[in-house]
């Protein structure tokens, strides 16, 4: 159909998300931030017991992956709905489908992908085997895109209300738990030998599940949002 | 052309105007007056198909927006109360972005050539942050020169603007409606507009 012009307004969304978020780029460095500190505290708080750390350390670096990606949702709508360049991306003559999804693109490239990134560096704090690591690796890589596509539901939802960083929250954590689950399951998995790929191709699925639904979901919401 | 049938518009438990009817034909000028809240903007948005009425329908070219789907942006651009500017982007790289998203191909040189005659020369490169609330508009008002969409909706934008920046809006819509285009503006100023039809809708509160 029209396949060039699509293409072009999408690569435009990411290029412009890109760009703002490099303008303030405090936010963007502050929600990495947050991710290394929280994981950092668990080390410091429990001391040297190797043992115990090893065992909790899926899970500590999974939970504060899920909360930093979910600091990171308040930007994702929230400023193009106050400035009225949201309105605008609703009157472009292409699917909203891609609008939304190519804001997602752009934010899981500053926000998921960079945390991806450091996982490995914390995870050593925890003293991981480099096999744990890399599964933490691929875990964080399938799994943040989909904290986001799920997450860019509620931030959708809840625009312009007042309060909206708590409900939030409310709203999207218990999505997050299937995510939590299969991510951390497969690095547990690994820890104890057994490999961990039958949870990583769960986290696939739900990845090409929100993918497909979720922009779609969150389109209806800002649709909604903007009456 | 456009047609209103049987428009009717409640927002919260207020009923805005009901039994709306009218047509905009290629060439005219329709302006929105009323007392504040008497629904001109709510009337724009759904013109736009931002807000769904709650009665009744519009329809573009003999079908219903509801149906057309995103084909029906590009038959439009709206410019709203906000002007849907990033303020920490220039107004060239405001009005690229804008470009790039409406799928509208225009060079460099042509945007600062647009942002010229907007009277934002020497001000392309400012951050939108530091230009004036005027400044803004005319950056925003750049985007109804790129885009070259047979019907305009413009909200209030008026308001802000110098008496140079309202003589060259309106030589601009004089240039849109001689050209077959329509355009339909809220607006309490009295304007002379000298092409097309012009034609005047009250809502009343």
């Amino acid at each position: 159909m029209n396949g060039p012009p699509t293409l072009s307004m999408f690569r435009w969304i990411v290029v412009r998300d890109l760009t703002l978020a490099w303008k303030g780029r405090v936010d963007v460095l502050s929600t990495l931030f947050f991710f290394l500190i929280v994981v950092s505290l668990f080390p410091l708080g429990i001391g040297p017991e190797t043992q115990l750390l090893r065992l909790i350390a899926p899970g500590v670096v999974w939970v504060a992956a899920l909360l930093a990606s979910m600091l990171s949702l308040g930007r994702l709508f929230a400023n193009d709905y106050q400035d009225g360049t949201l309105e605008q991306m609703l009157l472009t003559p292409q699917p909203l489908y891609l609008v939304v999804l190519g804001k997602v693109v752009a934010l899981w490239l500053v926000s998921g992908l960079p945390l991806t990134l450091m996982s490995p560096l914390l995870g050593i704090q925890f003293g991981l085997s480099s096999n744990a690591l890399s599964v933490l690796v691929v875990s964080l890589l399938i799994g943040t895109p989909v904290l986001a596509l799920i997450g860019s539901i509620g931030a959708a939802l809840t625009l312009g209300l007042r309060g909206g960083g708590v409900l939030i929250s409310i709203l999207v954590l218990p999505l997050y738990i299937p995510v939590l689950i299969f991510g951390a399951g497969a690095v547990d998995a690994s820890i104890l030998g057994s490999g961990g790929q039958g949870s990583l191709s769960l986290l696939g699925a739900l990845l090409v599940l929100a993918l497909v639904f979720a922009p779609w979901a969150a389109s209806a919401a800002l649709r909604i949002s903007l009456e | 052309m456009l047609e209103v049938n049987n428009l009717e518009c409640i927002r919260g438990a207020r009923t805005l105007f009901s039994n709306l009817n009218f047509s905009v034909q290629p060439g005219t000028f329709l302006q929105l007056t009323g007392p504040n809240g008497s629904g001109k903007t709510s009337l724009l948005r759904m013109i736009c198909g931002l807000l769904a009425p709650t009665q009744g329908e519009i329809r573009w070219q003999g079908a219903n927006i509801r149906a057309l789907g995103e084909e029906y942006f590009s038959a439009l651009t709206y410019i709203g109360h906000r002007n849907g500017l990033k303020e920490e982007l220039s107004p060239l790289e405001n009005l690229r972005i804008s470009n790039g998203l409406a799928g509208v191909h225009v060079s460099l040189r042509g945007c600062r050539g647009i942002l010229q005659t907007m009277g934002l020369a020497g001000q392309e490169n400012l951050r939108a942050r530091l230009l004036s609330e005027g400044q803004r508009r005319r950056s925003a008002l750049a985007r109804l020169l790129v885009r070259k969409s047979a019907m305009w909706l413009l909200d209030e934008v008026f308001t802000s603007l110098d008496s140079t920046a309202v003589a060259l809006v309106k030589s601009l819509v004089e240039g849109h409606l001689s050209s077959g285009g329509m355009a339909i503006v809220a607006t309490h100023q009295e304007l002379d507009i000298r092409a097309g039809s012009f034609r005047r809708l009250e809502l009343a509160s």
